[in-house]
Formats: structure tokens, sequence, C-alpha cells
């Protein structure tokens, strides 16, 4: 019995070693204080932090990512609760095969998404632009949106809205009233997790960007591809910082909803 | 076209509905009188449900008409039909508030806020829930959220209020002490009731009318004693109330009614129905109306065991051909009838008692 609980409890630490181990490691060049990567570092510094700030290139990608991503998580939020809620609610001929068509984005390599765009933008001049951009995140933070969803519109009691029906609501004021307020948790976790995903994004960016419109991923990107010094760990260290707050707001949102349920 | 019934608020004539192969709803036809307490009564998946909501509008029957206040509704959307409604598991809005829960159908309807503020303590107090009102759902018990649903079905004063099996989630105490309020509520408020229930003791106690629903069809309509009396059918008979039932061979008629032969012996039965002499019937006798005798004519059977009720006694009996039989007995009567367990019986009694049905 002991042996297994000891045995167990070693496997758990491995794995949390093995999945937190390329964090700590970035986290702990970014603060290096050689202008090489090394592992441990020779002493420490904030001089990437610093570097990270004065680059215009660093501070550009930044700002691009910025734009794309806040239209790209308000629109894929928006336009994947109106598409969960007729798939689920909605009697809609061939909703299944919708659905599916939906979630393709999430299965398909991205690779493939990013190429078919690549080609869709050179016919439609969209390459390089902020639209084009925010587009293709919309496609592939979509998915997500209308998962979530869909899997809080499926387990909500679908004898609230006829009750308020009954009651006296339009359809409108049903879902203003009654829906979309107990869908909220849900509608916050796809719109911090649209940030993240769109914050994230490297291949499609790659595809349907341009040098002038650089987002964070591929800034990093060709950053490692030249010769990287650990300006890439700071901005890497940032990222993660980023994905720490909404991964907290989220469990925030959770347990206050979960004190409501 | 049909005409609409005098008096009537509600109609439904022909009305059908099946979900893909499944006929849920079959050829249902009733009125429901003005200030009428209707209930709809029978098995699980007999179609209560099913024709509540096509009066309700979130169902569209496939065939057939619903007539509400003189009107044709089959293209009216709830909202705007003006009717109660309380569902089964009550379907309260959990984000809201009791106060904001039964505010709900004032502010769909636009009523100034003090006029809606002061009709929700009115309800709050009417399910007597004064101190509630900033409770969420959750936070009340099932009987609470059940009056909770019922002030918010009317609080805005619909004509007509439709009952989904209100009670069945509760025990039974508080069953009946709501049972008692809904119909002190029914009576003050003279509203229109369709009550849905599986239990036909709350059917019998509660209701004006009974409407029998079997396999999506209505086997019966009528006061709660014309169902109990005088059963249209061998299921209403079997499911209203206890009936001991015992299949036999009409013999047809006499100077004193029907009769026919159970066990060998020619008894007595209503001449309700018609059957051809020959053919098989079952008949059925309340337990009530069983007499027991140690001579005389009747059915022989051997008294297996003797219940005691308190007030009654319940005599099991094992009827010549095996049938299982009660009856039941005050306790006087029982005393005095002397008889044990153990004892062969004679089984009797009056032929308007005795319903024979064809089979
Ligand atoms: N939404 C539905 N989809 C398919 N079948 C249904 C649906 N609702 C009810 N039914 C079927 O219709 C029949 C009647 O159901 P219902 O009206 O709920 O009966 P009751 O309320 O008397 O229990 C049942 O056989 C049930 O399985
Ligand atoms: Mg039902």
């Amino acid at each position: 019995m002991g042996a297994w609980r000891v045995l167990r409890a070693l496997a758990c630490t491995l794995v949390g070693i093995y999945l937190i181990a390329p964090l700590a490691i970035v986290l702990v060049i970014s603060f290096s204080s050689a202008s090489f990567l090394r592992f441990p570092p020779p002493g420490y510094s904030l001089r990437w932090y610093a570097n990270l700030m004065n680059d215009p290139a660093w501070l550009d990608a930044i700002g691009v990512s910025l734009q794309v991503l806040l239209p790209t998580a308000f629109l894929s939020t928006a336009l994947g609760t109106a598409a969960a809620y007729a798939l689920v609610r909605g009697r809609i001929r061939g909703g299944g095969l919708i659905g599916a068509f939906l979630l393709t984005p999430m299965v398909v390599p991205s690779i493939i998404t990013a190429a078919g765009l690549y080609m869709l933008y050179r016919w439609l001049g969209l390459n390089g632009t902020l639209p084009g951009l925010v587009i293709g995140h919309v496609v592939v933070t979509l998915p997500y949106v209308v998962a979530t969803v869909g899997s809080a519109l499926r387990s909500m009691d679908p004898r609230l809205e006829a009750a308020a029906s009954v009651l006296g609501a339009t359809p409108f004021a049903a879902f203003r009233r009654i829906t979309l307020p107990l869908l909220a948790p849900a509608v916050l976790s796809s719109l911090l997790f649209a940030m993240v995903l769109s914050f994230d994004e490297l291949i499609i960016s790659l595809f349907v960007g341009s040098a002038r419109m650089r987002t964070v991923p591929v800034q990093m990107w060709s950053n490692i591809r030249g010769d990287f010094d650990p300006t890439v760990a700071a901005i890497a260290s940032l990222c993660f910082l980023v994905a720490l707050i909404a991964l907290g707001c989220e469990a925030l949102l959770r347990r206050r909803n979960g004190e409501k349920e | 076209m049909t005409q609409p019934t005098a008096g009537a608020l509600l109609e439904l004539s022909g009305v059908r509905k099946r979900y893909g192969q499944q006929v849920a709803v079959d050829d249902v036809s009733l009125a429901l009188r003005e200030g009428e307490f209707l209930t709809f009564l029978g098995p699980s998946g007999s179609g209560k449900t099913t024709t509540l909501m096509m009066v309700a509008g979130l169902q569209q029957p496939d065939a057939g008409s619903i007539i509400l206040r003189g009107k044709a509704v089959d293209r009216l959307p709830p909202y705007k039909r003006d009717i109660g409604m309380v569902f089964q598991h009550y379907a309260l809005f959990p984000h809201m508030t009791v106060r904001r829960n039964i505010a709900f159908p004032l502010e769909m309807r636009g009523t100034p806020k003090a006029e809606a503020s002061r009709l929700v303590d009115e309800a709050l107090a009417m399910v007597g829930l004064p101190h509630h009102g900033e409770r969420l759902p959750r936070e009340l018990s099932g009987g609470q959220q059940q009056r909770v649903a019922l002030a918010r079905a009317m609080v805005y004063r619909p004509a007509l209020l439709l009952m989904d099996e209100p009670l069945g989630a509760l025990d039974k105490s508080l069953r009946e002490q709501l049972q008692l309020e809904i119909k002190r509520l029914h009576r003050e408020r003279r509203m229109s009731v369709l009550y849905v229930t599986h239990d036909q003791s709350e059917a019998l106690t509660m209701s004006d009318r009974i409407a029998v629903f079997n396999d999506g069809r209505i086997e019966q309509i009528g006061a709660p004693a014309d169902l109990y009396e005088r059963p249209a059918s061998r299921f209403v008979a079997g499911f209203v109330g206890e009936t001991n039932f015992l299949t036999g061979e009409a013999l047809g008629r006499d100077g004193n009614g029907a009769r026919v032969s159970l066990a060998g012996v020619a008894m007595p039965v209503s001449d309700r129905f018609l059957a051809t002499p020959g053919s098989r019937v079952s008949v059925a006798v309340r337990p009530e109306r069983v007499r027991l005798s140690t001579t005389g004519e009747g059915v022989p059977a051997e008294l297996v065991d003797l219940i005691y009720l308190g007030n009654a006694r319940r005599f099991v009996l094992r009827l010549a051909g095996g049938a299982e039989w009660t009856a039941l007995m005050q306790a006087d009567a029982a005393e005095a009838s002397e008889i044990e367990p153990g004892q062969t019986v004679r089984v009797s009694w009056q032929g308007m008692h005795a319903t024979a049905f064809p089979m």
C-alpha cells in the first residue's frame, strides 16, 4: 500500500516537472545577463526586458497582436454564440452537418487552413491587412466558442425558455433575460479563451501577415530563426504571464458562478 | 370548423400530435368551462404533457383545432396566449431572486413598477412566502419553489392556469397541504385550471371533472363520482380507484338485469354494457361493494388474510379460479361478520355495483 502511494507521488511529481520545466527554463533565461542562451545563466539582469521595451520591432508586434486579438475575440464570441444558439435551439435542417463544418478548423491542420486563406486572400487582396488577420483568427477561434457555448446551452434546461415564453416573453426578450445571463459564464470564458488563442496563433499570422503586419508569435518565430538572444525568452515569459492572468480570470469567474449555481 | 361550446374557455377538437413514428396525442377533444378545474389523469407517457404543451403553444398540433376564448390559436405564439403555467419541475429562473421571478411576467406586460411591486407582494403573501422575496430559487425547499412557481403563474391573473404534475416531487403531507391551497386559490380567484397528474387520489380530491388519458386518447371524461361509479372502460375501472376483476361469460338478461357466469356461478351485473350471451367479459367490483357471507349465494372464495386498518378491515380473498380479490369493510361490520382467515366464504354483490366489460 505504502509503496504504491510513494510510486504514485513520484509519478505525479515527474509529470509535473516535465510539464513545467520548459516554462521554468524560459523564465530563468529571460533574466539572464548573458547575450547567448545558456542554462543556468552566468548572471541575472533585466536587460532583455529593457531590450524588448526599446525595440520598435517588438513594440510593433505587440501593437499588432492587440489590434488583432481584441476584434477577433469579440467577433468570434458574438458569431460563435449566435451560431451555437441557432444550432442547439433552432430546428435547422442539416444542423448537425453545419455544426461539424464549423468545427473543422479545430481538426484540420492549421497549415492547411492558413494556405487556403492565403490563396483566397491573394484573390481578395486581404493579405497583409488587419481585417485579413482578424478574419483568419476568427476562423480558428470560432470552433472553440461554438463548442463552449454550445455545450453550456445543451446543459441548460430548455424549459426555462419555454416558461419565459408562456409568461409573456417574446423570443428576443427570453434570449436576453433568460438565456444570455445563464450563458454569461460560458460566453465570457469563450471571450478570454479566444483572446489567448489569438495572441498565441502563429501559422495563420505567418501566412496572411506581412513584414509590417507581424504579430508577437511571428516576431518570435523570425527572431528564433535569426541570431536569437534571450529577448525571445523575455517576451515568452510575458506571454506566459498574460495566459496565467487569463486563466486566473476564468477560474475566478467559474468560482463566482459555482457559488451562484 | 366546429361550433364553439357555449361557456367554454378552451376547446380542443380532434387534436393529434406525433413525434416521428410515436403518436403522442391521438384525437383528443374536450371543452374546459369557465372557472372549471379539469384534471388530466393517466399513466406516464399517455400524452398529458403533450396536450398541455399544445394548449400553451409550446407544441404545434398536427391536426385538429384549439379554440381559446372563442378564437382559434393555431398561429398564436405562447407569449400572446395569456395563459399561466406551472411546469413539472417548476422551471424557476435560477439567476433571478424570487421577487424577480414573480415580477417577470408583469415586466413582460409592461406593468408599471409600483403596481408590479404591489402585485408581487400580494402574490408572495398569497402563497405564504412573504419574507422570501430576496432569496434565489436554489435557496428554497421543493415545496417553497413550488409555491413560487404558482405565484409566478398567477400574478398576472391569467384566465387559464395549466399545471403539469406540480406536486409530483413533494412528499405526501406537503402534497396534501398544497392540494388544499391550490383548491383554495382556484376558488378565490375563479380561475379555470387544467391540472395534470398520474395520481388518481389527487385527481379525485381536486377536480370538478377528470379526463382519463390512455395511450394518447381520452378514455373517459366526467365528474370524479362518474368515473368511480360508472367507469366507461376496463382501463378506467382499473386506473381510478381500486377494483377487483374477474373474467367470466355473459349469460344475457333476466327480469332483474344482466347476469354473468363466474366460476360456474350466475352473478348479477349492471346492464350498462350489452354483451352477447356466451362472450367473455371482465367483471369489475369495488372492494367496498364486495359482500362476504358464510352461507347463501355467491362465488366461493378462501379468506387468505385479514388486514387491520384501524377504522376498517381489508379481507384478502382467493376466488375459485385463482383471482385475488380484496373486500373492504367498516370495523363494526367486519367484527360482526366473524370470518377468520382460512375459512371458505361466498363473495357476492348487488348487480348495480358490478360492471361487465366486454373483452
Ligand atoms: N419531445 C418529444 N420527442 C419525442 N417523443 C416525445 C416527446 N415528448 C413526448 N414524447 C412521447 O410522447 C408520448 C406522450 O408523452 P407525454 O405527453 O410526455 O406523456 P405524459 O405527460 O402523459 O407522461 C410518450 O410516448 C413520449 O415518449
Ligand atoms: Mg408528463
